[in-house]
């Protein structure tokens, strides 16, 4: 069984439907992109499997999200230890108002690791993993918001490894960025995805096409296609696919 | 072309010096006010040096003895109580509306905490008498007797009345908590909503976003609103009057009697007029009302911009 595994979902904002009955499984080890156009459920869809919707007001959730074959919209599910399976990263950086270290150090405080060689260690390790070491090493604490945006991008990315997740939510990572910060956070997903399952909200085709492995094609709310990205992107099944695919609709 | 364009580039002028005069004419009020003060406290300051008057302890216009500290004392004490209380009670209420209540809680929450910032400051007084001043001294301060009785200021002497620091500093509190909570409110709803997902993405619970994210992202406007809270309190008059007894001394501890500036001007201005120096001692404690005041603005600037650039804006 995958890590993150979705049955008879499904999500209504006060009744308007935020996507519709979804079941599938995300594969492990690689990037699976879920595409569609703009307001199709994407980001809903991404914010039910680490709960986050639960924060949305009006938000209404139904259906199962079983994560290492629990579900975790059981009662009692615990959140923390949850979410810190599965790191975020959204569409805008949200750097925490704080330096740069104690960004990437604030997860693993949380859960507990307080000493100061131990958590040097993760900081310098996470920031050379998402290859921001070289540029901020010797302004670590120094406010994470003085950063350009992709490094900020990047320190997001750090900050989401440190607690050690299994699962990476991304959505929309590159959406504010310029193209060489855009390619230096897709490099590093690159490299991640062995390790990682991750799954890449975009909308972007050529984004998908450039990192995807597996695709979640979404329209209006409804998952209508999903297979290996080579397969889906070469020959849709469903008409919508192909068009979407070939660009006709938007 | 020219003929057209005419009109408009003087109206465009007229405009101009019309904002510009008026942006000054505010400031300039202000101005003219602390010299009309200035000039109305010369007779008092001509027969006393201002040093003695700001520390000499005895109030008797009558024998010519004006000493203000009991009332620049009363003051801040007043004040610092008020704040003390009020700033963690609203600043908790103001994260209470920003991040943990649900939307029906709030809409019925923000109008009752509007409502509060309408009521007359002469209700709020008559509250203090009605409730505020007998339970401070009917339960109150027998607490502090039998319990803080070691704590230096928590510790009354015999037979407190009610009408006392604590007491004035409570309506205070009460009065002045509108403004606090709503203006923090503000600074924390303006914390980007990813910011504390961020946060909850993490594995943080509610209160550790709150606490490490929310508290430090909002942390200009929050010490702002508690500062805004300060000088809106330095100022009150009438609620203040009539709770904290109006005695001219120094006080020992917040159970005692206390007569802030405010008080002692809206007390006696218009009486005993006749007696000598008497009017000219008012307009000086007006002055120094105005002086304490606007230090307290000019602190607070300094000090909202010094945490905004320490939270590194
Ligand atoms: N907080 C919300 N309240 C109400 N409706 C929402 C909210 N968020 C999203 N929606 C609606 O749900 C649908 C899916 O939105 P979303 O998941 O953001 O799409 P995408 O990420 O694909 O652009 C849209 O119709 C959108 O208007
Ligand atoms: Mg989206």
């Amino acid at each position: 069984m995958p890590h993150v595994a979705v049955r008879d979902l499904s999500v209504t904002y006060e009744g308007k439907i935020g996507f519709k009955s979804t079941t599938v499984e995300i594969p492990d080890a690689c990037i699976t992109a879920v595409i569609g156009p703009s307001g199709c459920g994407k980001s809903t869809f991404l914010r039910c499997l680490n709960r986050l919707i639960d924060n949305t007001p009006g938000a209404r959730v139904q259906g199962e999200v079983l994560i290492d074959g629990t579900n975790i919209y059981d009662p009692g599910t615990d959140l923390s230890a949850l979410r810190k399976k599965l790191g975020l990263l959204s569409q805008r950086p949200q750097v925490l108002p704080m330096s740069i270290y104690d960004n990437v150090a604030y997860g693993p405080r949380i859960h507990g690791t307080r000493r100061r060689a131990e958590l040097d260690d993760i900081v310098r390790k996470q920031l050379e993993v998402a290859g921001l070491w070289e540029e901020v090493h010797d302004r670590l604490h120094q406010p994470a918001r003085q950063l350009s945006l992709g490094q900020q991008q990047r320190l997001c990315l750090a900050r989401g490894l440190a607690v050690e997740p299994e699962v990476l939510l991304c959505d929309e990572p590159t959406a504010s960025l310029d193209p060489v910060s855009s390619g230096h956070v897709e490099e590093r997903l690159i490299e991640l995805k062995s390790e990682y399952t991750i799954v890449l909200v975009t909308h972007m085709l050529r984004q998908a096409h450039r990192l995807a492995d597996y695709v979640l094609f979404m329209y209006m709310g409804e998952l209508v296609e999903e297979g290996p990205a080579d397969e889906l992107f070469s020959n849709p099944r469903d008409e919508r696919t192909r068009d979407y695919v070939a660009g006709t609709i938007s | 072309m020219i003929s057209r364009i005419f009109p408009r580039l003087m109206q465009e002028r007229s405009a101009t010096a019309t904002i510009w005069l008026l942006s000054f004419a505010v400031p300039l009020l202000t101005v003219g006010l602390a010299i009309g003060l200035t000039l109305r406290s010369l007779p008092i300051l001509r027969d006393n040096s201002l040093i003695d008057l700001l520390t000499r302890t005895t109030w008797r216009p009558m024998a010519g003895e004006f000493g203000f500290l009991p009332f620049i004392v009363g003051t801040i004490a007043v004040t610092l109580v008020a704040m003390v209380i009020s700033a963690p009670i609203c600043l908790l209420a103001a994260l209470h509306l920003a991040e943990y209540a649900g939307s029906q809680t709030r809409t019925l929450l923000r109008p009752l905490v509007d409502l509060l910032a309408g009521i007359p400051a002469v209700v709020y007084g008559l509250f203090g008498i009605l409730v505020v001043v007998p339970a401070v001294g009917r339960y109150i301060a027998p607490f502090a007797e039998s319990h803080l009785y070691f704590v230096p200021w928590l510790s009354p002497q015999q037979h407190a009345t009610g009408y006392s620091i604590l007491a004035g500093g409570m309506v205070l509190a009460l009065m002045v908590s509108p403004f606090i909570i709503s203006v923090a409110e503000d600074a924390l709803q303006a914390i980007p909503v990813g910011v504390r997902e961020a946060s909850l993405s993490l594995g943080a619970t509610s209160w550790e976003t709150s606490k490490y994210v929310s508290l430090r992202a909002a942390l200009p406007g929050l010490v702002g609103a508690v500062v805004l809270g300060f000088s809106r309190t330095l100022g009150e008059t009438m609620a203040v009057l009539m709770v904290v007894g109006n005695v001219a001394q120094i006080p020992e501890s917040i159970f005692d009697s206390a007569y802030p500036l405010t008080a002692l001007i809206a007390n006696n201005y218009g009486e005993m007029m006749s007696i000598p120096l008497f009017d000219s001692a008012l307009m000086l404690a007006s002055l120094l009302l105005l002086v304490v005041v606007a230090f307290f603005n000019f602190a607070a600037q300094m000090l909202v911009l010094a945490v905004r650039k320490r939270a590194g804006e």
